[in-house]
């Protein structure tokens, strides 16, 4: 049994259906799942299989119809819409399929959106935005909108966007989907190097096969169930690597 | 969030310029329209704005507005003087009369007669002349636009000469001799005016048994003038209103009768439903546009109120330049057309009023795009 101080979103029983009648889909059908601290689980399966459905729940975007859904100690259903608001601008950080960049902003302004929704003041949170896309290798594009920004930048500022703030959670939607091979690796390898940490998780949805070595652990989903969670060997070779 | 809100307003270009155009269209023609019909309004009682010294005026029971002339008997003016509480009270005349200028062609004036000892109610600038030159034989004073425009002689090349002082026309075919130049607020049906004294407007106009179109009185100093003008009526058994009262019962009766506020209204609404269909939609479009990206900041930990202040905010920016741009053009258009037949009165009501249209616009716009953005599911931020 898994020590309950490192479990960073525990699900048990987790059920979600759309529609009704004739219309209804069982989108989850009681899905158990853990998720540690430091780790990078990955969701995978077919397209319906419920991926998405269950990091909308665990990220608190989405209600769920039964069941248990626990992250670092907090249960969404006991708290109220604007509480709810409020623990996933502080503790939940999103990397989107899309990106999700506003046009409009530049690559410094987009990434500094979750501190200026926290209340940070402008000129503080860019500054520090600015610093993170250094460390993303974007130093020099800081002022650049996201329609001057190839797909794998754009990804890059994406994931700069969701680290600015140091959540405790990290919920990725098919990061790799819309970018080539080589982008998407460097953006996985990325991920992982900055976003796993002692006292965070990560949690990426994905059907795409190329990036399976960079989790701790796979979840394989289907048809609303969570069929098998698997080790994965990344860190370790990675570590044997270095 | 403000900045956010104002640069994702501002950077989608052809949204917002479609916006700021639609609401500015919206507010010039409210603005516009409204202007001239306020214009319009304010020419009906120009005689009354012209005429500042009676304080009451006396007519007969019936007459509806300034130009509805029952004539009265000669007597009436010394009835109404010897009411308690009149300080003086004169004869004026008023009537439309027909001028036969120096080509043959005749144009319809607005004459007015004075009393013939004191003038009162003479037009309050002189251009060129004296208003005593009134007591010279035949004597007129013609407005400054009349003598230019339509009273003007017309040369076979076209040019128009301004009728000048010593120049000659007839009124009903008798002689009138202009003897100074005055100007005075534009009337409603854009006639010549011509000022004369009392008695030669009797002469000039055809014949009736009666002429006194109007009593001008003047209250002795402390007088009320309600009841005092309630005592006029009581004891002459005419109609008297203060200056005030005889501008509403003149622009009440042009409302009443006349399709002039169904036309202008009809345009102002047309303006109104403009900004609605055009800045309102093209703002509700906006939002929808955008609907990925408020979904993406809810998601992301940013309150309704958050989000529906930023809704506001763009809402705000959007109207207020609006506003002004359908404002100073139509405050351009306005100065630019002064000098024409075009009536134009900006005043800070009808301000009020075009800036309360496009802040009702833009409610309506941003209480649809609110709605939108408040039962927006975070949750759509994970659609591809």
């Amino acid at each position: 049994m898994a020590d309950t101080d490192n479990i960073a979103v525990q699900c048990k029983g987790v059920t979600k259906t759309y529609g009704s009648g004739s219309t209804l889909v069982h989108a989850l059908r009681g899905v158990d799942l853990e998720v540690r601290t430091g780790e990078l689980m990955m969701l995978v399966g077919p397209s319906g299989s419920g991926k998405t459905t269950l990091i909308s729940i665990i990220a608190g975007v989405l209600g769920r119809d039964d069941g248990e859904c626990i992250v670092f100690g907090h249960d969404f259903r006991h708290m109220s819409h604007y509480e709810k608001t409020r623990y996933r601008g502080q503790n939940i950080g999103f990397v989107f399929q899309l990106f999700n960049l506003i046009p409009t902003l530049s690559a410094a302004e987009n990434v500094a959106v979750p501190l200026i929704i926290n209340g940070v003041k402008r000129r503080e949170a860019i500054g520090r935005a600015c610093e993170i896309l250094s460390r993303v290798g974007l130093g020099d594009r800081t002022y650049s909108p996201p329609t001057q920004l190839s797909g794998g930048q754009q990804q890059r500022v994406a994931i700069a966007r969701a680290l600015l703030h140091n959540p405790k959670l990290i919920v990725c939607d098919e990061p790799t989907s819309a970018l080539d091979h080589e982008t998407g690796h460097k953006i996985m390898e990325l991920l992982h190097d900055v976003a796993v940490g002692v006292d965070r998780a990560l949690i990426v949805v994905t059907h795409d096969a190329r990036i399976f070595e960079f989790a701790d652990r796979i979840a394989k989903m289907d048809d609303g169930h969570i069929l098998s969670v698997e080790n994965s060997n990344y860190r370790l070779t990675n570590k044997k690597k270095n | 969030m403000n900045f956010i809100a104002l640069k994702m307003l501002v950077g989608n270009r052809a949204r917002y310029l479609s916006i700021v155009i639609g609401l500015t269209f919206a507010s010039l023609l409210i603005t516009q329209q409204s202007a001239i019909f306020m214009g319009l309004m304010t020419r009906t009682f120009g005689f009354l704005t012209d005429t500042a010294l009676p304080d009451i005026w006396v007519m007969d029971p019936k007459v509806q507005y300034i130009d509805d002339i029952k004539p009265l008997k000669e007597t009436e003016s010394i009835r109404v003087r010897s009411v308690e509480g009149v300080a003086w009270a004169v004869p004026l005349y008023k009537g439309l009369l027909k001028a036969r200028l120096s080509n043959g062609t005749f144009q319809t004036c607005n004459v007015i007669g004075l009393d013939d000892e004191t003038l009162i109610g003479g037009p309050p600038r002189m251009l060129q002349g004296k208003l005593s030159e009134l007591r010279r034989s035949d004597a007129i004073i013609v407005n400054d636009i009349g003598a230019a425009g339509k009273l003007a002689t017309v040369l076979p090349d076209g040019r128009r000469v301004p009728l000048k002082i010593g120049d000659t026309m007839e009124l009903n075919d008798h002689r009138a001799v202009v003897v100074g130049i005055c100007q005075v607020q534009r009337t409603f049906q854009s006639q010549p005016v011509v000022y004369t004294t009392y008695s030669r407007a009797t002469v000039f106009a055809p014949r009736e048994r009666k002429l006194l179109s109007f009593v001008a009185a003047k209250a002795k100093p402390g007088q009320d003038f309600h009841t005092l003008c309630q005592r006029i009526c009581k004891t002459t058994g005419l109609a008297a209103y203060t200056k005030d009262e005889f501008k509403k019962l003149t622009i009440r009766y042009y409302m009443k009768y006349t399709g002039i506020p169904v036309n202008f209204g009809t345009t102002v609404v047309l303006g109104f439903i403009v900004g609605i269909a055009i800045a309102g939609q093209t703002f509700f479009s906006f939002t929808l546009d955008n609907l990925r990206y408020f979904g993406t900041l809810k998601a992301m930990g940013a309150t309704d109120r958050v989000l529906l202040q930023m809704i506001l905010l763009q809402a705000a920016l959007v109207g207020s330049i609006g506003y002004g741009l359908g404002v100073g053009t139509a405050s351009a258009l306005g100065t630019l057309l002064g000098r024409t037949e075009l009536s134009f009165l900006l005043t800070w009501q009808l301000l009020l009023v075009s800036a309360s249209a496009v802040m009702v616009i833009c409610a309506v716009s941003a209480i649809l795009s609110m709605r939108k953005v408040i039962r927006l599911e975070p949750a759509v931020v994970f659609q591809s």
